[in-house]
């Protein structure tokens, strides 16, 4: 049993923390730092840009990756934009509007000293990547250019065409690759860690399995940070790329890290909807579209006239009905959930009835095809590569989809996690966007964390270590740990049952899609805790792995992220019954406002929930942190 | 469900960089022409899976056309039949019932086989880590309007910019070379302003790590057309022009001509 949780944040006035904790913090002398060694595990963004500013200040760092080059991460794939509190638009933007949008926008479910912090570096990033080449859009001028991204009201999103994740990623690889060219960095691709080596109570090492040639091995350092992203793809179909997992978080977390809010999980309201059932991935359509979207699904269940037939009386645009003063622009919770509810009435679009309408037919009208398409051409035309159907003649479809997880690896304000040497950064903690993030915020925080923060907390952590050598590779407890990876490696490839691993891991994520979606009640959660782990009993006898262990074999890499999707899972189901309110991402049937809105009970949950492995998936221990909200007056959100 | 197809597979198989490979022949049923390529194939690969056979390694990721792991050649075309788009964002639609579709490997002797239709393109992160950056350390940029960008050059540094790093460009190249994706990602530095510091040592030294590792150009232009980003050509001539003066540059800051 672990003591009480304590977020060590720092004292004083809220925007003072950051600048007097940098101040009070050990430092490690610049000749001492190559004396450390630093273990890096995910090179995305957050990953890239902590090992890149680790390896700048001169300490020895490992970086690993399962992919084959840092540059495919999942970060690849963000479109929309990264926020940053310049004011560059001079519209009244400011590091504490940011601050403040982003503690409410999260629903008080976030700890204000990090997310202040979050919006004070939030500057320099955007000096940093401008620095690196990143080819932000910009002004005729030659200066850079903002929108206004999710609802924000101030224009403070940052911008390169519909590929912003790419070009910051590129930015951060090219800081990391050259510190590899400077010897500063070792970089480890195709190399998965399986699991963490905590000795002696605090983080010393992990155990990797190179996807090669499949030998399994220790490595061993002064820390460890885990920069592993998101566990999205516990649903099976979500935005993420198809090899996004919680393996290196979960195996964390069953060494002694804490899992904090598993429950809480963005769902994207605009994205294509599934094809059929062998639909591997979901494609996102960008937010930016409902600017000029308008979203709608036919007012009779039976209607078979094509979208342009039906008339305007005959067509139920809900946003705008039920929300008049922000109509399609409603939060991303809200878009989705809705649209979940005309699609459960029956009245969905398409010919599996799964999605509603974006309509461009109005703005086509307004402002011309020409200027719709050179706002959102490069989307249209992925849409019509997508689904064959052609967006300027008739509207998308569109239908939510799982996109962000809000929860991860429970860490301190110095983004340590409560085993001792072990570092949680981007997506993979918890830490900034409470129960719900906003828009163009997920690739800020990645870039905070790797840039500006960990790579001055850290130091507070090995300045008393100076003088010891890491945990010898030979210890017993690194072999012990390799041992039982190569055990639990070898015990898949013995089951040879019926079933291929995609098969289960699709039905498990029909699960929790259905359980633990974009609505939960009582019911269906527990409903969930009793037929998840059932699954699970013959997953684990059925599991069919062909194949050796001493090749590239992706059904094994496969078999062992989805075991731990599956613990994953049931927390995520005790996490969500346990929390009885609604709160952003989180939405539970029983706890709303009586005009159907999310209703937050402050009284009984204004805390993080942080979950302890108690030895098997259901005995897990929850503790709790509360958060207190000095800065931002707790309010119901409202979007009338 | 209607409009399904039935197609011929012959997909490259080998075990690993050093076995023989070969062609099998498979048969893929009831393939919808809404599924993606690789959709098709994952029904292919558990199709084998339930009948004992070990499926197919082909590499995917983001299946959104980005991340550049994707890639192989459909019918003898580097990302297959349709222009300007990767492996992940082919659709069935673009086939017939009844086709049949050989599927290989990447071709190129820097990207060796690893296993059926993975292949090992470190290489071309070898020529990132050349000089394919702009030294700036963290916390060392100036406020990012500092240097104002001509729309122009940061439009045309983001051409170059766009470059997943799929290969396919040297796939299909008849001389294996890597020109297209080492002259976009030698301009997209090369174009700013941020990167004039290093223009010189950076075009040098990318450019001989390429040619350490890839075939030379004789300008066939068959990259440009299995490019799924579609890079200009004109990047490779803008990249031979910096060549030739970062020598003539390089050697006088190292003090060998005046
Ligand atoms: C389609 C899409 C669009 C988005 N658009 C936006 C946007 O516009 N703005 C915004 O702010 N956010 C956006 N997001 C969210 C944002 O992209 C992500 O939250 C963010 O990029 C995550 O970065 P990361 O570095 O934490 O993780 P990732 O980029 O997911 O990187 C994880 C890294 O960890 C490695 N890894 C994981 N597990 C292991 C292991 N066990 N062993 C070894 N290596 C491992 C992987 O190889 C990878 O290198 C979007 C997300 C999606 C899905
Ligand atoms: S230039 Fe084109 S084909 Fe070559 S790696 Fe880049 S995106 Fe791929
Ligand atoms: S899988 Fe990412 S580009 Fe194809």
């Amino acid at each position: 049993m672990i003591g009480e949780l304590r977020s060590r944040t720092p004292d004083g006035p809220i925007d003072e923390k950051w600048e007097s904790h940098k101040f009070n913090m050990k430092l490690v002398n610049p000749a001492n730092k190559r004396k450390f060694e630093i273990i890096v595990v995910g090179t995305g963004l957050a990953g890239a840009s902590a090992a890149a500013t680790l390896g700048e200040l001169g300490y020895k760092v490992k970086a690993f990756t399962y992919h084959d080059s840092p540059r495919r991460a999942h970060s690849i794939a963000a479109q929309g934009g990264i926020n940053g509190a310049k004011n560059y638009q001079n519209d009244g933007d400011s590091v504490h509007r940011l601050f403040y949008d982003t503690v409410k926008g999260g629903d008080y479910r976030s700890r204000e000293s990090n997310v202040h912090r979050l919006a004070e570096v939030s500057l320099n990033i955007i000096d940093q990547c401008v620095g690196q080449g990143v080819p932000f859009a910009r002004e005729y001028g030659g200066l850079l250019d903002n929108r206004s991204f999710g609802g924000a009201q101030v224009s403070r999103t940052f911008y390169a065409r519909g590929q912003t994740g790419q070009q910051l990623l590129l930015g951060a690889y090219s800081a990391l690759m050259r510190q590899v060219s400077a010897g500063t960095v070792e970089l480890h691709t195709r190399s998965e860690m399986l699991d963490l080596i905590v000795h002696e109570g605090t983080a010393q090492g992990i155990v990797v399995r190179d996807l090669i040639t499949g030998d399994i091995r220790s490595h061993t350092a002064h820390a460890v940070v885990l920069a592993t992203g998101g566990y999205g793809n516990v649903y099976y179909l979500s935005t993420n790329a198809m090899m996004c997992n919680v393996t290196a978080g979960w195996r964390a977390h069953r060494r002694g890290a804490l899992f904090a809010n598993p429950c809480y999980t963005q769902i994207h309201p605009t994205c294509i909807p599934a094809s059929d059932e062998f639909q591997s991935k979901l494609t996102l359509m960008s937010e930016s579209l409902r600017n000029d979207g308008r979203i709608w699904v036919p007012r009779e269940h039976d209607e078979v006239r094509s979208a342009s037939d039906v008339p305007n009386i005959d067509r139920y645009y809900y946003l705008e009905e039920k929300y008049p003063s922000f109509g399609n622009l409603v939060p991303r919770d809200v878009a989705s959930r809705n649209a979940k509810t005309v699609v459960d009435q029956g009245l969905g679009v398409g010919d599996l009835k799964n999605g509603v309408y974006l309509d461009f037919a109005d703005a086509i009208a307004r402002d011309g095809e020409d200027s719709i398409r050179e706002r959102y051409g490069n989307l249209f035309q992925m849409y019509e590569r997508i689904t064959g159907e052609d967006p300027y003649k008739t509207p998308m479809r569109i239908y939510p989809a799982t996109h962000y997880t809000m929860g991860g690896m429970w860490v301190d304000y110095e983004l340590m996690s409560n085993v001792p040497g072990l570092f949680v950064v981007g997506e993979a903690n918890f830490s900034d966007h409470g129960a719900n993030r906003l828009g163009a915020s997920a690739l800020m925080q990645g870039l905070a964390d790797g840039y500006f923060v960990l790579p001055y907390t850290i130091g507070n952590y090995l300045a008393p270590l100076l003088g010891q050598d890491p945990l010898s590779e030979n210890d017993a407890t690194c072999g012990n740990v390799v041992n039982e990876v190569a055990e639990r490696t070898q015990k898949w490839l013995s089951i040879n049952g019926t079933r291929s691993v995609d098969w289960f891991h699709r039905e498990l994520g029909k699960l929790v899609w259905n359980y633990i979606g974009m609505e939960r009640d009582k019911n269906g959660l527990e409903k969930a805790l009793s037929e998840i782990p059932a699954l699970r009993e013959e997953f684990q006898k059925d599991v069919r792995v062909l194949g050796s262990g001493d090749s590239l074999n992706s059904s094994l890499e496969k078999v062992g992220r989805v075991a731990d999707f599956f613990e994953l899972a049931e927390l995520k189901a005790r996490d969500a019954l346990e929390r009885e309110e609604s709160c952003g991402g989180h939405f539970r049937t029983e706890s709303q406002t009586p005009e159907g809105e999310a209703l937050r009970d402050d009284e009984n949950f204004a805390h993080v929930a942080a979950w302890e492995w108690g030895g098997s998936s259901d005995t897990s221990i929850l503790h709790k942190e509360e958060l207190e909200f000095e800065h931002v007056p707790l309010t119901q959100r409202s979007y009338k | 469900m209607e409009n399904t197809m039935t197609l011929t597979l012959k997909v490259w198989r080998q075990n690993g960089p050093t076995e023989t490979g070969r062609f099998e022949t498979y048969k893929v049923d009831d393939i919808s022409p809404d599924m993606s390529f690789l959709e098709m194939f994952d029904v292919l690969n558990e199709s084998l899976i339930n009948s004992g056979e070990e499926p197919i390694e082909v590499a995917s990721d983001c299946r959104e056309g980005i991340c550049g792991t994707c890639g192989c050649m459909i019918n003898g075309r580097a990302h297959g039949p349709e222009k300007a788009t990767a492996t992940c964002q082919l659709h069935m639609r673009k086939f017939k019932d009844g086709d049949t579709i050989v599927v290989e490997p990447w071709q190129a002797a820097s990207f060796p086989v690893i296993k059926d239709l993975v292949v090992d393109r470190s290489p071309l992160d070898r020529i990132i880590e050349a000089g394919g950056y702009i030294t700036v350390p963290t916390g060392s940029a100036p406020d990012a309007n500092l240097i104002p960008v001509p729309k122009d050059a940061a439009d045309t540094a983001f051409d170059a910019a766009a470059c997943i790093g799929c290969g396919a460009c040297v796939a299909a190249c008849p001389n294996s070379a890597a020109q297209l994706f080492t002259s976009a990602k030698v301009q997209h530095l090369n174009l700013l302003p941020q990167g004039q510091a290093e223009r010189w040592s950076r075009t040098e030294d990318m450019v001989e790590t390429m040619e350490e590792y890839f075939g030379s150009c004789t300008n066939h232009g068959e990259c440009h057309e299995a490019c799924p980003k579609e890079i200009p050509l004109d990047f490779i001539a803008y990249t031979n022009r910096d060549y030739v003066k970062s020598k003539r540059k390089n050697r006088k800051l190292l003090g060998q001509i005046s």
